[in-house]
């Protein structure tokens, strides 16, 4: 069963209009924290409910929000990354299109918390029509007291932008991000110094991903331990998952950290099986990025134990056996797919993305993709694969960002757990065997 | 550029334009220059000439190279012509699972042309970008701000035919999808 904590009113008729919003209890937790809390008290209640990062980082929020700098007389920001990009990934938009006011009244409370007077939401340009609900509900909020000078009669003010992307996945890394939200190439910067001392225009900084801030709404509400009780360990709280590929009901899913991951693909209350009974074969568990995982060791992990949808359980084994929650961008695919050909689309996104300021991504993204569309049209010959694996070896931990690395693991995974397949499209180069090794009537498109 | 005198945007345009300034801090206005090229290339036949972005340059005071460089960063900025009407499918890993490439095949067919191609008549652009955000309903194709999704090619014959008409291009925006407070 879905556990619904952000998503528990997202089937009531009109709940992205302010008056179902407010009417099924929307913007108490602006109340409760603006006339009850401290800002360091509602920083408190996240930390204690042990929230980490959704946007795929999974670094703990509670913790980065009490890094942020509070020097005399400069502005602080909160900034959302709604800037949804990695392949495998819709849950932040499926969120802001059908409950705009839960990402709007997290905003609030969080900037309350930090001491932000102004806030901004970073949309990713694709999602223009997101754009236009979010702004709806901005001017909501204003034209209901949310949003202004001196909210809710406590002196505390606050004015939210909504900032459009204009095609570049680079931009969800929060540098990159600030760059491109200061009007520039979205270049990421060399960290240190972090956003949460020099971020925006030079000053203190939380970037914070659509989900993360949803969730600090039942935080305050319900208090952080009763958000810690929901979850398993250091895997606290609930947790959108985007499900697609080859399985009967694609979607968004509100988990229980803690799901085991074959009833998460199997069960009807999820993504209800494979989408022709056929078998399944691999699973990108956490987005493009994390490793790609055969059947076998998605199901259970090396110790026979299930496998389960949790940070820790995910990345049990490490990469030799294991992979990672990230964003939560679940891409199953079943028995018919070539993994070599879905490999060379996750390599020609890193190339097509990479913003081209670090060589070892720049130069190792374009020759992972060149290599693997000359194996895909029959060209490959053996040493390819060593040179593939060389190249991603190279990137890993050489760039200023984690892109590069996003792009190494793909590459390092299919290799380790699929290297058959490498090595049958290279038997057969020559034959003219491009089609013959896949399912998918594939047209390379250069 | 002399030709930046012969470019002005339409005053619904340039008012809208100054409000999206108002939103950044004083002196931090460059931090509107994603917004504005967004409005730039609306206005522009969806796409941005060099005395366009100059334009951009000019109400924004910033050096023309600043403009450019950021316009060719970003693959929502088109700093060539397009058609009227333009079509841009996902190819990544879960469209392409689902059946993107039969997708797109079926519109280079239909169109006879190829991918990045424009008809000879001016009508589409055909284009396969990276993922959308889209993937629990693929395929899918994006037509200016509208997402096409769970495509067939019947579903794709329709929208070519409601598209082959238009009398103006797509657009990711329009004036009303910023409000101005």
């Amino acid at each position: 069963m879905e556990r619904r904590l952000l998503f528990e009113h997202i089937e009531v008729p009109g709940i992205d209009t302010y008056n179902v919003y407010r009417s099924k209890g929307g913007y108490a937790s602006v109340e409760k924290a603006l006339k009850t809390m401290t800002p360091d008290a509602v920083t408190e209640e996240v930390k204690k409910s042990g929230l980490r990062g959704r946007g795929g980082a999974g670094f703990p929020t509670g913790m980065k929000w009490s890094f942020l700098a509070k020097p005399e007389g400069v502005p602080r920001y909160l900034v959302c990354n709604a800037d949804e990009s990695e392949p495998g990934t819709f849950k932040d938009r499926y969120l802001m299109e059908h409950i705009p006011h839960l990402l709007i009244e997290g905003m609030i409370t969080s900037s309350f918390a930090l001491g932000a007077n102004t806030s901004y939401i970073y949309v990713r340009g694709e999602f223009f029509y997101i754009i236009r609900i979010l702004e709806k509900a901005i001017n909501e909020a204003y034209a209901n007291g949310w949003l202004g000078k001196n909210i809710l009669g406590t002196g505390y003010n606050l004015d939210m932008y909504v900032h459009p992307g204009a095609g570049a996945y680079i931009c969800g890394e929060e540098t990159a991000l600030l760059e491109s939200l200061e009007g520039k190439r979205g270049n990421p910067r060399i960290k240190p110094p972090f956003p949460a001392v020099k971020g925006l225009y030079d000053c203190p900084t939380v970037v914070n991903n659509v989900e993360t801030i949803a969730a600090v709404v039942p935080i305050v509400n319900n208090g952080g331990e009763a958000y810690a009780a929901i979850g398993i360990g250091k895997s606290t709280g609930t947790k959108l998952i985007s499900a697609s590929g080859h399985i009967r009901k694609p979607g968004v899913y509100e988990i229980e950290l803690g799901v085991p991951v074959e009833e998460f693909i199997y069960s009807d209350s999820f993504c209800g099986g494979m989408i022709t009974d056929k078998k399944l074969k691999a699973v990108v568990a956490g987005g493009s990025s994390v490793p790609i995982l055969p059947a076998d060791l998605i199901l259970k992990t090396t110790n026979g134990e299930p496998r389960l949808m949790t940070y820790e359980s995910l990345a049990d084994g490490g990469f030799a056996t294991g992979t990672m929650l990230g964003s939560g961008g679940f891409i199953v695919m079943d028995e018919t797919t070539d993994i070599v050909h879905n490999l060379y689309t996750f390599t020609r996104f890193y190339h097509h993305e990479s913003c081209g300021q670090c060589s070892p991504c720049r130069e190792g993204t374009g020759w992972m993709e060149k290599i693997l569309h000359k194996i895909l049209d029959g060209h490959g010959t053996k040493s390819d694969i060593d040179l593939l694996w060389d190249i991603q070896s190279k990137i890993e931990g050489n760039t200023i960002c984690p892109l590069g690395d996003a792009a190494a693991w793909p590459v390092a995974s299919a290799i380790r757990h699929f290297r058959s397949e490498f090595e049958s499209y290279i038997a057969h180069s020559g034959n003219g065997i491009k089609q013959a090794a896949t399912a998918q009537k594939a047209t390379v498109n250069m | 550029m002399d030709e930046t005198n012969k470019i002005k945007f339409t005053p619904e345009t340039e008012a809208l334009m100054q409000s999206i300034i108002k939103r950044y801090p004083e002196g931090k206005h460059k931090s509107a220059l994603l917004p504005l090229l967004h409005l730039a290339q609306m206005e522009s036949d969806g796409w941005l000439s060099v005395p366009v972005m100059d334009r951009v340059a000019e109400i924004l005071h910033l050096q023309p190279i600043e403009v450019y460089e950021v316009a060719s960063f970003y693959s929502m900025f088109h700093t060539k012509p397009v058609g009227k009407c333009l079509i841009e499918v996902c190819r990544t890993s879960s469209c392409w699972l689902r059946g993107a490439y039969d997708i797109v095949a079926h519109i280079e067919n239909k169109l006879g042309i190829k991918d990045g191609e424009t008809t000879p008549d001016g009508k589409f652009t055909l284009r396969t970008v990276e993922c959308l955000g889209s993937c629990g309903t693929a395929p899918m194709f994006q037509i200016g701000e509208t997402f096409y999704e769970n495509l067939t090619t019947e579903k794709v014959d329709k929208i070519l035919e409601e598209n082959k008409d238009r009398k103006t291009h797509t657009s990711y925006l329009d004036h009303s999808t910023f409000s101005q407070r």
